[in-house]
């Protein structure tokens, strides 16, 4: 069927372009979505290679586990987003320089 | 070209322009909406992928909650600011330079690596997939099952703590 590379290069692409989100976006919310991306492309990687072994089912297993962590993570990450903003009335992440200074 | 690869090259395009728009886009809802295409496609390939479950899995769990929980985030910080959600760019020449240099060493590995004598194998699974996800997890997956329940405890119980605001109720 479809070539292994064929997965793996669209997981590759998406996790650069989830580091390019991260870096560039000036918004704390853009960055979690980079980083779902992100996570996103390790799973695909995963699901991929589990192809390759029919008969059993750890990467997919594996999959589940990482899904289960994106869950936490979002909803952590979020509670903290909200707090700062509450806090400092911004989400621009370079704004927020109180240790800095 | 059949009709399955047809759609899995299909499913391969939505998810890589959808990613690259969530990298333009200013808007961070437009941006939102972006992911959930990017994941349905991502659901999609897991399903050419003979990886039922886990295609489910990703689109109730990343389509139907994560994405509700991160436009309610939309929702509750603009309500505060009252600005208008355009997001600003910044470091862009250093983030295209990272993102490029990920992207091609990934590639660069991979296109040396030939995973061509593996794909011979590669045939859907004998057996119901789903049924041996349920019993491998709840057999040879067992420890790692029950933290994930813990984890998942921890997480709800910290960030309704997080999220509630205790400084006012003192007051």
């Amino acid at each position: 069927m479809f070539p292994t590379e064929h997965f793996l290069f669209l997981a590759a692409l998406l996790f650069s372009l989830g580091l390019l989100i991260i870096i560039t976006k000036r918004n704390t919310i853009m960055m979690l979505l980079g980083i779902e991306l992100m996570l996103n492309a390790s799973n695909l990687n995963l699901v991929a290679f589990n192809r390759l072994l029919p008969e059993t089912v750890d990467g997919q297993i594996f999959a589940l586990f990482v899904i289960v962590v994106a869950v936490s993570e979002a909803a952590v990450g979020l509670a903290i987003v909200l707090q700062v903003y509450q806090y400092y009335q911004t989400s621009i992440p370079d704004s927020i320089s109180e240790l800095k200074e | 070209m059949t009709f399955v690869a047809f759609m899995f090259y299909f499913f391969e395009a939505v998810a890589a322009l959808s990613a690259l728009g969530l990298a333009l886009v200013r808007n961070v809802f437009y941006g939102a909406l972006l992911l959930v295409a990017c994941l349905l496609a991502l659901a999609g390939i897991y399903v050419l992928a003979f990886a039922e479950f886990i295609a489910v899995t990703q689109i109730l769990i990343y389509a139907g909650g994560i994405l509700v929980v991160i436009i309610f985030g939309i929702m509750l910080t603009t309500k505060i600011s009252e600005k208008p959600l355009v997001v600003e760019h910044s470091y862009i020449l250093s983030g295209i330079l990272a993102a490029a240099a990920c992207f091609c060493l990934l590639v660069f590995v991979l296109s040396k690596e030939s995973f061509v004598s593996l794909t011979a194998y590669v045939a859907p699974p004998p057996v119901n997939s789903v049924q041996t996800i349920g019993v491998s997890l709840f057999s040879k997956y067992m420890l790692p099952f029950e933290v994930a329940g813990v984890l998942l405890l921890i997480a709800l119980i910290g960030a309704s703590v997080l999220a509630s605001n205790i400084k006012s109720k003192k007051e």
